[in-house]
């Protein structure tokens, strides 16, 4: 079958928005993309895809107003409980053994995964040998994630996630609250590097003793998806974790031999000790 | 006509498809005993992919998939990301996660906002899969008390799939099927027993 007009227009406006902007999203999947690209065309009036890449393209500030309908921005604190019971339980008493640890959280998004690992590694006694990187491409997003405030409807999931990933203590020690906002405690983030970093386009940072990086490969297609673990392969330590997604895998990757699996159920990956 | 024809290479002819490819269902309150009705019925040998979104409270550890993977001759599973849609397999959207049909006859799941309050949403994984299989497509929706799938469904029908659906007299809960057939009148309105029958004749040559 010929390619459809739309697919050929998304095509071209994801080549465009690369070429002009070096955002690189030609490598995600397209199911989603393409549905969020027809969103951002029906919301900014254009009859077509085309028209959209017209605006795009002569109009910087629309990349800027684009940037929410390419990139996904939906997170949780503790989101999947027992992704980080099982951090707290069984990588933490590995990561103890360092004198000092580096962790990469991958697509931090708005920083609710910052927060949640800044908070457990706190009551973990691991916090102060630490030094976080929460990386996006999604300069908005990272701002956010700078500022730490989240709406206070939110924070009766986040704590109801935070008692049930085994967490020490109330929730609310960490966050102040005030005009429908909590505010998370700027001590959280002393050890937090925030920083454009793009998973399709930039190389390998440093060296790291656990990636932690969810469902954000799940809008990557499998090319793109073996581009990333391939990175985070590049960054681990000998032994160091990868978390992925609930629902993600190292199976269709070129670099899955050089992982084991370390909590099965929650998508706890560990680098072998020779790769 | 002719010139046009004569102008093309022989590799460019569009070749209708008629034959099915997929099948989709979306179904909510009332699912597993919908779903019961159907998916047992079919033989170990069914050539054609399902695709399953059910609504679910948000609990990773459904069970779901596995219930019928033990009932069913097909083998049936939680669908994983980028994984091979295969003929005669059975995916169940993940709670919490869209099912989407990708172009290379992928499955890819997402966390995008719920769209009618639903994670994972019929309408998405109609949509998506009309959008590849096309006029490959059957798309079916089932017992529910929410209008999630009724988008989707006409869909399906726009993009030249068939698109059945569950009487709503005979319906655990009538919302879902009554706002399909109201946004797909061409829908056929069946009994679970013609349904899981049609699919079966769907395949018969």
């Amino acid at each position: 079958m010929p390619p459809k007009t739309e697919d050929i227009e998304i095509r071209l406006l994801l080549e465009a928005i690369f070429r002009k902007y070096h955002y690189d999203f030609r490598g995600y999947a397209m199911a989603s993309i393409k549905r969020r690209l027809l969103q951002a065309r029906d919301h900014f009036n254009c009859q077509t895809v085309s028209a959209l890449q017209d605006m795009v393209l002569h109009d910087p500030g629309m990349m800027t107003a684009m940037l929410p309908y390419l990139t996904v921005q939906v997170s949780e604190l503790f989101r999947d409980p027992l992704y980080f019971k099982a951090i707290r339980e069984k990588v933490v008493p590995h990561l103890k053994t360092y004198p000092s640890l580096k962790v990469w959280i991958a697509g931090s998004s708005t920083g609710e995964e910052v927060y949640s690992f800044a908070i457990l590694f706190r009551e973990e006694g691991l916090f102060e040998r630490t030094m976080f990187y929460a990386t996006d491409i999604n300069h908005d997003a990272l701002k956010k994630a700078e500022a730490g405030v989240y709406s206070l409807e939110r924070i009766k999931l986040f704590t109801e996630n935070h008692r049930l990933s085994g967490g020490k203590g109330s929730l609310s020690d960490y966050y102040t609250a005030a005009y429908g906002a909590a505010s998370f405690d700027k001590t959280l983030r002393k050890n937090v590097v925030f920083s454009d970093h793009s998973l399709a386009t930039d190389a390998v940072f440093a060296e790291t003793h656990m990636v932690s990086c969810r469902n954000v490969l799940i809008y990557f297609d499998r090319e793109l998806q073996d581009r990333a673990i391939t990175l985070f392969k590049g960054s681990l330590a000998r032994k160091g974790f990868l978390g992925l997604g609930s629902k993600e895998t190292l199976r269709f990757s070129s670099s899955a031999d050089a992982f084991t699996d370390f909590a099965h159920d929650e998508r706890i990956y560990q680098k072998r000790d020779v790769t | 006509m002719s010139t046009v024809m004569k102008s093309r290479k022989a590799s460019d002819i569009i070749v209708r498809h008629t034959e099915p490819e997929a099948v989709v269902i979306g179904v909510s309150a009332g699912g597993l005993k919908a779903l019961s009705a159907i998916l047992p019925t079919l033989p170990a040998d069914y050539p054609l992919p399902i695709m399953i979104v059910i609504h679910l409270p948000p609990d990773r550890n459904s069970v779901v998939a596995k219930l019928f993977d033990d009932k069913c001759a097909l083998t049936v599973r939680e669908a994983d990301d980028k994984e091979d849609i295969l003929p005669g397999y059975v995916y169940f959207a993940p709670p919490d996660y869209h099912l989407l049909i990708e172009s290379d006859r992928r499955l890819s799941l997402s966390s995008e906002e719920p769209v009618l309050f639903s994670r994972p949403s019929v309408d998405v994984l109609f949509e998506t899969a009309a959008d590849v299989y096309g006029e490959g497509l059957i798309g079916i929706i089932l017992t529910g008390a929410n209008p999630d799938g009724a988008a989707g469904l006409k869909q399906v029908v726009k993009e030249g799939g068939r698109a059945l659906v569950q009487r709503p007299d005979q319906a655990y809960a009538s919302a879902m099927p009554e706002a399909a057939l109201a946004m797909s009148p061409q829908a056929e309105s069946l009994t679970l027993e013609q349904i899981a029958d049609e699919l079966i004749k769907a395949v018969q040559v």
